[in-house]
C-alpha cells in the first residue's frame, strides 16, 4: 500500500491515520482545556488543561514541521515534543507512553488489531514504569490499564472495535476515579479531600481513546469488525 | 482576574525579560529555553547547584542566582515543573568541570523532569547528582503516596549548598550535605486566600472571608483542612506545632527560624507572626540561633504563611553566615 493511503477495508492503521488521529487529539484538548483545568484546580493545580493544550499543539506543529516515515515515528516526534517541551507530571507520563508506544511498532509500516493492542499496552507500561501508580491510586492508570484489558479482550474483532472497546473502558475507569482518594501526584497531598472529584489525568486518558475510536470507526465505516 | 500583565500567555517571559534587564549585573537570562545563570560564565573547578521549578513562586528560585548560592534556575510554566531541556541547557552552562547538583522539589513532575534531565546531561558527559526536599509535614508520608513536598526548606538549602560549594567542596560532600539539610529541616503553610494563576484567571480554591485552609503547599492547591480564622498566635501554633513534633525539635535543639510569606501578606503580618513563633521556641528551651523573615518562596499573590525549622549544626551556621549576592538574598559582600 502506498504511503499515506488508508486501509480502510482491512482496519489497518496508517501513518497519516497515526497523524490525523494526533491532530484530533489536539483538537479536542484545546477545545476541553478549561474543563481540564477545573478538575485540576478542584485536586491539583489547575494547569493540566495548560499542559496539554501546550503539548499536543507543539506535537502537531512537530509533526508538520518533519512529516514521519512510519507510525513509529510520528510516535516518537510526539513522545520526544511532549518530554521536552511540557513539564508537569503529564509531559514525562504521556511522553514515555508514546516513546514505548513507538518502541513497541517499530518496525510496522500499518498497524493491524495486535500491533494497536501491544502499542497501548507498552504505553501503559512505560507509565507505570514512570509514574510508578498502581490502579486505584487516582491517575490516569486508572483509565489506561482497564483500556488495554479490553483492547486486548476485542483484539479478535479489529482495529475499530478494539479501540472502541478500550475507550469505552477508559470513559469508565475515569469515572470510578471520582470516590477514590488519590496516592500518587498532587492530588495525594488532599488526602481524604480527593474523594469527590474525577482525576483530570484519567479524563485526558479517555479523550485521546475516545478520538481513536472515532476516527477508526469512521476509517472503518461498516467494515468493522470484519479485520 | 486583576493582574499586572498583557497576556497570559506570555507572563513567564515577559518577567524574565525584567529580571534580566533589572540584575544585570548579576544574571544572564536565557529565553529559548528559559533559564537563569550567573553572569560570568561557570565557575571552573567548582560544583554547580541548580534548581528550578514552576514559576509564581519568586523570588524562588531566579532569585536566588548569584555568589554563594544558585548557578543556574530553570522556571518552568506557571506551577508547572520545567521542561528537561531547560534543564539540561541550564546543566551544560554552569557545569565548570567538577559536577552539577540538582536541587528538587519533591513533586512527582519535577522529579520526573530532572531525573530525564539528568540523564541526557549525563549522556553528555555532565556529572549530576540530584537531591529531592520534602519538608511539608503536612503531607503524611508513605510507601504508597507521592511523598511529602517541598517548601519552604528548599530556600535554606540552596543558601547553605550554595554555600559549600562556592567555598569549593566536591560533588560528594555537597551533596551529602544537602540531604543532611533536607533530613533536619520541616515546614507547614497555611492560607487566608486562594490565588489566580494567569492561565486559570480565577481562583484556584474558594475561601469564605473567615477561612483560613491549613497544610497548603505552594501551588495553590488545596491544603488538608479548612478551618475558622483565628488571632495570629493560634495560627502560628498550628503551624509549628506539627512542625515541633514531627522532626522531633527538642529543648536544647539549635535552630533556624524562617516565617515566610505567601506573596500576598505584609512584613508587618509577618513580624507579628515571627514574634509569637520565636517565643514559642524560646519557652520550649529551643535556641533560635539564625532567623529570616519575608516573601522567598510564594504561591504568586496568595495571602498565607508559612513556618520552616531548620536544626542547626556548625557547618550548617557558618554556611548559613557566608556571603552571598543575589537579587532576593544578599549580605556579607
Ligand atoms: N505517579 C503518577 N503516575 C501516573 N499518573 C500520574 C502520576 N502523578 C500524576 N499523574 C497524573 O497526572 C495528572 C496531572 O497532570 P498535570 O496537572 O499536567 O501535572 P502536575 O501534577 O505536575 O501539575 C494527574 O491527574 C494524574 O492523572
Ligand atoms: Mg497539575
Amino acid at each position: 500500500m502506498a504511503p499515506g493511503e488508508s486501509d480502510t477495508a482491512g482496519g489497518m492503521a496508517t501513518t497519516d491515520d497515526v497523524v490525523e488521529a494526533v491532530v484530533r487529539y489536539a483538537a479536542v484538548v484545546s477545545s476541553h482545556r478549561q474543563e481540564l483545568i477545573d478538575l485540576d484546580a478542584a485536586i491539583g493545580d489547575a494547569d493540566h488543561g495548560e499542559n496539554m493544550n501546550r503539548g499536543m499543539t507543539a506535537a502537531v506543529q512537530a509533526l508538520e514541521a518533519d512529516p514521519p516515515g512510519s507510525p513509529a515515528e510520528a510516535l516518537k516526534t510526539v513522545a520526544t515534543t511532549l518530554i521536552r517541551k511540557v513539564g508537569g507530571a503529564a509531559g514525562p507520563l504521556y511522553g514515555t507512553a508514546f516513546l514505548r508506544a513507538s518502541t513497541a511498532v517499530q518496525d510496522r509500516e500499518t498497524l493491524g488489531p495486535d500491533d494497536v493492542v501491544t502499542g497501548l499496552r507498552a504505553a501503559l507500561e512505560g507509565l507505570v514504569s514512570r509514574g510508578k501508580a498502581e490502579v486505584g491510586d487516582k491517575t490516569m492508570v486508572d483509565a489506561w490499564s482497564p483500556a488495554v484489558d479490553a483492547a486486548a479482550a476485542a483484539a479478535g474483532d479489529g482495529v475499530a472495535a478494539l479501540v472502541a472497546a478500550a475507550a469505552d473502558a477508559a470513559e469508565e475507569g475515569m469515572r470510578a476515579t471520582t470516590p477514590l482518594v488519590a496516592r500518587k501526584g498532587r492530588a495525594s497531598y488532599l488526602g481524604e479531600r480527593s474523594a469527590g472529584h474525577q482525576d483530570p489525568g484519567a479524563t485526558s486518558t479517555a479523550l485521546l481513546l475516545r478520538v481513536l475510536a472515532d476516527l477508526a470507526s469512521e476509517r472503518c465505516g461498516s467494515d468493522a469488525g470484519t479485520a | 482576574m486583576k493582574k499586572i500583565i498583557n497576556d497570559p500567555e506570555n507572563v513567564v517571559e515577559e518577567s524574565l525579560r525584567g529580571m534580566a534587564m533589572a540584575h544585570a549585573d548579576l544574571l544572564e537570562v536565557h529565553l529559548d529555553p528559559h533559564y537563569i545563570v550567573r553572569a560570568g560564565g561557570p565557575d571552573e573547578g567548582k560544583v554547580a547547584v541548580v534548581s528550578g521549578g514552576g514559576a509564581g513562586h519568586e523570588p524562588l528560585h531566579g532569585g536566588f542566582v548569584g555568589y554563594g548560592m544558585l548557578h543556574a534556575a530553570c522556571p518552568g510554566a506557571v506551577f508547572t515543573s520545567p521542561t528537561p531541556d531547560q534543564v539540561e541547557a541550564a546543566t551544560k552552562a554552569v557545569d565548570g568541570g567538577a559536577g552539577v547538583l540538582h536541587i528538587v522539589k519533591n513533586y512527582t513532575g519535577d522529579v520526573l523532569n530532572f531525573e530525564t534531565a539528568a540523564e541526557l546531561a549525563a549522556a553528555e558527559g555532565s556529572q549530576v547528582e540530584a537531591v529531592v526536599i520534602n519538608d511539608d509535614v503536612a503531607v503524611k508520608d508513605s510507601l504508597y503516596t507521592a511523598g511529602r513536598r517541598g517548601v519552604g526548606g528548599t530556600v535554606l538549602a540552596e543558601k547553605i549548598v550554595g554555600a559549600a560549594a562556592e567555598r569549593g567542596d566536591d560533588l560528594a560532600s555537597v551533596t551529602s550535605l544537602c540531604e543532611r539539610v533536607n533530613a533536619n529541616v520541616r515546614s507547614m503553610g497555611l492560607a487566608l486566600t486562594s490565588c489566580t494563576v494567569p492561565h486559570a484567571g480565577k481562583p484556584t480554591f474558594e475561601l469564605g472571608e473567615d477561612e483560613v485552609e491549613v497544610g497548603i503547599g505552594i501551588h495553590g492547591e488545596p491544603g488538608r483542612e479548612r478551618l475558622p480564622i483565628e488571632p495570629a498566635d493560634a495560627l502560628v501554633d498550628r503551624l509549628l506545632n506539627p512542625v515541633l513534633e514531627d522532626l522531633p525539635f527538642e529543648s536544647g535543639s539549635q535552630v533556624l527560624l524562617f516565617v515566610n510569606g505567601m506573596g500576598g501578606t505584609p512584613l508587618i503580618e509577618l513580624y507579628l507572626a515571627y514574634a509569637r513563633a520565636e517565643e514559642v521556641l524560646r519557652e520550649r528551651g529551643i535556641s533560635v540561633q539564625r532567623r529570616l523573615v519575608g516573601n522567598y518562596i510564594t504561591s504568586l499573590e496568595m495571602q498565607g504563611m508559612s513556618v520552616t525549622l531548620l536544626r542547626l549544626d556548625d557547618e550548617m551556621t557558618e554556611l548559613w553566615d557566608a556571603p552571598v549576592h543575589t537579587p532576593a538574598l544578599r549580605w556579607g559582600r
